[in-house]
């Protein structure tokens, strides 16, 4: 079947199975490689992305079910060629080591502090729930998501 | 960046660029032109014969290349590398396709070779094996009491590999004890589980006639010599390239049946083919850790000064273990930080139909320390002293380094009861104590609970590491190291020491690793080795390259080598501040016609660090708990961790090290456990039942420090990798059962699940 979306900012049409996830779509016929697999049941959240504005696990979405929509990946989180601040925050506060995780977690993490701005350290380790990292104990992360929360919260 | 002093400063990694914006590629992120997908089927049974493949139907599929077999390549290839050496590897080994007998869940029985991975995973299905079940040797405590078939023939009893230091008084002194105590205690298995699944591609190689591998692996020069080996390909041929590695924690630390068939598969075929892994297959696959029952006794006097310590290890090794050495470290390990005069250690490592239990973060070190860490707050508890205090009567004291204990170990430096003071102050332990007692007093709320662990351990394993620092001619930088880094961070930190032992600029430095055919032979990154043994090699290979630089700095500002010297950065004539020479100006001349005959063209240096004993880092962990007294559902309140890992390099990298350690020790007190059922069918094969811990599992984590240094290498620097998962898990145990302590509860098996203390709260 053909399904056509746009991704970061680019009109993509393709042939694919009716099977195929829209993870599996993005990373191996777009080449879009950012977007990890690190489960096979939704728990870990490495394949987070945004679809229509909204984080959504790409594994949980089959390609025909994105047809039409507007997707964005790590690959599209910059703009102009500037990090996003979540990029920035997670680079400062070496809240990444082997960086598996760290597609989904910027992204679940963009998306969350854009909604919330101001989210408390409660808030964000509640809602990182959905993403697991094994190297950083998560403590970098929620440092790094509170310093753009915190920074959103004094810009509005 | 031009910072005088690199080492010790908090700066962001050179890595992360890379990683942040989706471009970092790990195994599975890499296609190659014509490269056709493999698929494993792997046996549902934990012991069975295989009596037949049918694989006709799975071969008719359109789009199959091929479906492989054992028995098609069983005189091809050797067997899987397995710990005990030759005798072990023709006796209790296996091929990477097995080919007669399985004897784990999850041992690979066929491959499929097909042009997409989704096909050959439908091919999968219509493979029809023909298998004789067996009875399994599943469950630890039946298979050491002999109740279970050994799983190899010619065994007498799935019991292995034994090993036992015994000093010559201990039982006279349990005998003479005014006190003894006895507990059980398990360490349960529990799973590394990476973020990255394993993965492997793997090219011919037009070239050398050999083979080009990718793979997911904290060891690519050990993955190149083991795969020559067991291909029987020259090393020489074999490229072992581990890109982009997504954690590894251990499990990624020996070669895997994969690995070899890949390589031999597209050989074979002279495609290049690629296995991702999924999720599930790696729980099954990848090695364990822990996994050990002990019996643990200790003798004291009324002051609770321990006399002598008796600890019985059972360790599980599954099938086809790759090394025996975990309960060997446990022995060596078993005193922890203390002075205990009479030992006995005993380790029984038994067989059984799971998967091989091998390295996991820490690997026998965790376990020991969290056996004495108990049973010094068994002790406490029963003369009702201070846990703090009797740890602080045993320490090893700071004048009796180097110490010897009588298990074997040789402790460099320390400095325990300075540590423990620092963790006390930073927790504000006297207050803490007061709390829960103005609690106690009121029986109200929920109940509050102070734990704490001292922990030591051996690291910085050898043999050796290696090292290249080369200059360019433009005055760059470009370091190779041996470790394979996977997330720890050793651009950045190997950067900062260049930078300060040459008069590199930090930007100007690119470090690479993890690509054999680039590099010096080098060992890889596990057992917190990396900056202790890898960084020493740079170190050495800095010096040649000051040496060097200094000879052709002298050259050029026509003065004797000896009057030259290196400050600031710069090469200078002593004395003469406006004589200075940058590293650039001399790669520069050190390329160019115009170098004296006597010395060489280029500026490099390679070089090679031989640890002369391990090191030995520790600190003092502080866990504070609130337990609900309706649902016995555990919360973490505070956490405070002193570690002494020796002088830092990179103060920001070593901070995450440690959160990354408490997240995986805490996990194993409160969360995760690998379970097997009595026919050896892997219950929590899937992050649905496997429990990961999650953000919201956590608290802050306070950090602080000692700085003791090693006298063993020229950084001073001991490991940090592993330390926090050693520490964190007495504390947080000791720090439940302390909050229990008034129901007259002593001891709960791990891990503290709500329920299993809900059910000792009702029993109590």
């Amino acid at each position: 079947m053909n399904v056509s979306m746009t991704i970061n900012g680019e009109a993509v049409s393709r042939e694919v199975e009716a099977r195929t996830l829209l993870v599996h779509f993005i990373r191996e016929d777009l080449d879009l490689t950012g977007t990890k697999i690190g489960c096979d049941t939704s728990q870990c959240g490495a394949c987070t992305i945004h679809v229509n504005g909204k984080i959504a696990k790409a594994c949980t979405l089959l390609a025909a079910q994105a047809d039409g929509a507007d997707i964005t990946t790590i690959e599209g989180l910059a703009e102009n060629g500037e990090h996003h601040p979540m990029q920035t925050a997670f680079w400062e506060n070496h809240g990444l080591q082997c960086g598996y995780c760290t597609p989904g977690m910027i992204m679940a993490s963009a998306a969350f502090v854009r909604d919330n701005p101001g989210a408390s350290e409660d808030d964000i380790r509640h809602y990182l729930e959905g993403n697991i990292c094994r190297c950083t104990g998560y403590h970098n992360i929620v440092k790094a998501v509170k310093q753009v929360a915190d920074a959103a919260a004094g810009g509005a | 960046m031009a910072l005088r002093s690199m080492v010790g400063a908090n700066i962001k990694r050179k890595e992360d660029p890379g990683l942040i914006n989706g471009a970092g590629k790990y195994v599975g992120d890499i296609k190659l032109p014509g490269m056709a997908h493999v698929a494993f089927l792997r046996s549902p049974y934990a012991h069975a014969d295989i009596l037949g493949i049918d694989r006709a139907a799975a071969e008719s599929r359109q789009g199959v290349h091929a479906v492989i077999t054992g028995a098609d390549l069983q005189d091809k290839w050797e067997t899987v590398p397995v710990a005990g050496g030759r005798k072990a590897r023709a006796n209790y080994s296996h091929y990477a396709i097995s080919a007669e007998r399985v004897r784990h869940v999850g041992e690979i029985v066929a491959a499929v070779i097909a042009e997409s991975a989704e096909i050959a995973a439908d091919a999968l299905d219509e493979i029809v094996v023909d298998y004789a079940e067996l009875p399994a040797a599943a469950d630890l405590l039946t298979a050491y009491a002999g109740a279970a078939p050994p799983i190899f023939a010619g065994l007498d009893s799935n019991i292995v590999d034994t090993g036992e230091k015994k000093s010559d008084d201990v039982d006279a002194v349990f005998e003479n004890a005014p006190h003894t105590l006895r507990q059980r205690m398990h360490s349960q298995r529990v799973a590394g589980v990476p973020m990255e699944v394993r993965a492997v591609l793997a090219a011919p190689d037009a070239v050398t006639g050999g083979l080009t591998l990718w793979t997911s692996t904290q060891i690519p020069h050990g993955v190149r010599s083991a795969l020559a080996e067991a291909l029987r390909l020259p090393e020489n041929t074999l490229r072992v390239i581990a890109p982009n590695v997504g954690g590894g924690f251990g499990v990624k630390n020996q070669l895997y049946p994969e690995e070899m068939a890949l390589a031999k598969l597209a050989q074979l075929h002279n495609k290049p083919m690629r296995w991702s892994g999924t999720r599930a297959e790696h729980f099954i696959s990848t090695t364990h850790g822990r996994s050990q029952i002990a019996d643990v006794e200790v003798a004291f006097d009324d002051e609770g000064r321990i006399l002598g310590l008796r600890l019985h290890v059972i360790g599980e090794l599954g099938a086809y273990p790759p090394f025996y050495d975990i309960a060997h470290l446990t022995g060596l390990m078993a005193t922890g930080n203390y002075d205990i005069p009479a030992v006995h250690f005993k380790a029984s490592n038994v067989f059984t139909n799971t998967v091989a239990v091998a390295a996991y973060r820490g690997a026998g070190r965790p376990e020991a320390i969290y056996y004495i860490e108990r049973a010094i707050d068994l002790v406490a508890g029963e003369l009702d002293i201070d846990p703090a205090n009797v740890r602080r009567r045993n320490y090893i004291q700071p004048d009796q380094f180097p110490y010897k204990t009588p298990t074997g170990s040789t402790y460099d430096t320390g400095e325990y009861e300075k540590n423990l003071d620092t963790a006390l102050r930073a927790a504000d332990y006297h207050t803490l104590r007061t709390e829960q007692a103005q609690r106690r007093a009121d029986d109200a709320g929920s109940l509050l609970g102070i734990g704490m662990a001292t922990y030591v351990e051996m690291c910085g394993f050898g043999p050796y590491e290696s090292g290249v620092v080369r200059v360019e001619p433009s005055g760059t930088v470009t370091v190779y190291t041996g470790t394979s880094p996977h997330g720890q961070g050793l651009q950045t930190t190997f950067a900062q020491v260049v930078a300060d032992e040459i008069g590199a600029d930090y930007d100007d430095i690119v470090v690479r690793h993890g690509d054999t055919s680039s590099q010096p032979v080098g060992v890889g990154t596990f057992g917190s080795r990396s900056l202790a043994v890898g960084g020493s090699a740079i170190v050495r290979a800095s010096k040649v390259v000051r040496e060097k630089a200094i000879k052709i700095a002298a050259h050029m500002l026509e003065a004797a080598p000896g009057d030259i010297e290196f400050a600031d950065g710069e090469y200078r004539v002593k004395g003469v501040p406006g004589s200075s020479l940058s590293l650039s100006q001399i790669a520069k001349r050190a390329y160019s016609e115009r170098l004296p005959d006597d010395i060489d063209t280029g500026l490099e240096g390679t070089d090679f660090f031989r640890p002369p004993d391990f090191i030995y880092p520790f600190g003092t962990h502080i866990a504070v708990v609130e337990i609900e007294r309706e649902t016995g559902l555990i919360s973490l309140r505070d956490y405070f961790s002193v570690d002494d890992c020796g002088p830092r390099i990179s103060p920001l990298l070593v901070a995450g090290q440690i959160h990354g350690g408490l997240a995986q020790g805490i996990g194993q007190a409160l969360l995760e456990q690998v379970i097997y059922d009595e026919q050896g069918q892997l219950l929590t094969g899937t992050m649905m039942d496997y429990t990961m811990p999650r953000a919201d599992d956590f608290p802050h984590f306070s950090l602080d420090q000692t700085v003791t240094e090693t006298t063993l290498n020229p950084l001073g620097a001991k490991g940090i990798g592993e330390a926090a998962t050693i520490g964190s898990t007495p504390a947080v145990v000791n720090a439940v059962m302390d909050a229990l302590r008034p129901l007259g509860l002593r001891h709960i098996d791990m891990p503290l699940t709500p329920r299993r203390i809900w059910e000792a709260m009702q029993s109590a």
